[in-house]
């Protein structure tokens, strides 16, 4: 099944509110092997002009990824999970994610190219806070491999 | 720590080498950290049953464990603005672990704006794992 081109320009509702808070951005910390103070300790946060501990800068993709979802799962989609591997990423930060922020997620797919029997699908996740406040820009492109049909 | 000064930095100066262990364990937590569950990730017999050669790292995982390299050179991981990547090569991780190699070096200083472009090199075994990886930093 190939990926449907029509979603392209689609944009999906906001998903969320996803909560951020301390405990969540210090354990994104550890496993990207970050020692910053900045997501550990509110009082060096506060003291490097954050209003409280702030995430690293691809823990993004959790939050993007938690929205791109509904998308990919999409059965009308034709996006073969099984066969996705993630081809590119990149986070544009309009300030850093920090613990307290309720942050919505909304998805719109950008382009579905095809190239050598696979799919590349590129969808912009943009992150903002309930209230409206730009957060991250998400980008992601997944390469759908072709198989026999 | 504090932001490195813009002052104190120049095009060509050199970020790292960092080495950067990965072993099973890592991928379990950045797994649970990041909600990518994905077994080819942690189970060896799934990852095999695909046709992989073993384990792999999360690709975010490699761009992660690069992303911090860059912030403590940078002195603050909020000063990271933009970061992006292509996953060019899978980070194998038998039982045994690996390791990343993370380099940079700054390829443009805006003075104006304060933004630091440094271009990442990642590798494993010698061999670029990431493509066109690079990231801005905002310094003061």
């Amino acid at each position: 099944m190939a990926v449907n081109p029509d979603f392209v320009g689609r944009t999906y509702p906001p998903s969320g509110p996803y909560a951020v808070d301390a405990a969540l951005i210090s354990a994104f910390a550890g496993a990207v092997g970050s020692h910053d103070p900045v997501h550990t300790d509110a009082e060096a946060a506060r003291a490097a002009g954050y209003p409280d501990v702030v995430a690293p800068p691809t823990m993004a993709v959790r939050l993007s990824q938690q929205s791109e979802r509904a998308y990919i799962t999409d059965p009308e989609a034709g996006i073969d999970f099984s066969r996705v591997v993630h081809g590119e990423q990149r986070f544009v930060h309009h300030r850093p994610i920090a613990a307290g922020d309720e942050v919505l997620a909304q998805t719109t797919v950008d382009a579905v190219r095809s190239a050598g029997g696979h799919s590349m699908v590129t969808t912009r996740t943009e992150l903002t806070t309930t209230s409206g406040e730009a957060l991250t820009t998400s980008t992601s492109t997944i390469v759908v491999r072709g198989g026999e049909e | 720590m504090a932001a490195r000064p813009l002052a104190e930095v120049s095009v060509g100066e050199v970020v790292g080498p960092v080495t950067v262990p990965v072993s099973r364990e890592t991928l379990v937590g950045y797994a649970a950290a990041s909600l990518d569950q994905n077994p080819i990730h942690q189970d060896e017999a799934f990852a095999r049953s695909v046709g992989l050669p073993d384990v792999i790292a999360h690709g975010m995982w490699t761009m992660g464990a690069s992303a911090t390299v860059v912030a403590d050179w940078a002195g603050d991981a909020g000063r990271v603005v933009e970061f992006g990547t292509r996953f060019t090569k899978p980070v194998v991780v038998p039982v045994e672990g690996n390791e990343v190699v993370v380099r940079g070096v700054v390829k443009a200083v805006d003075a104006d704006t304060g933004r630091v472009t440094v271009d990442v090199t990642t590798t494993c075994g010698g061999e670029k794992v990431l493509g066109r990886c690079v990231a801005v930093v905002r310094l003061d």
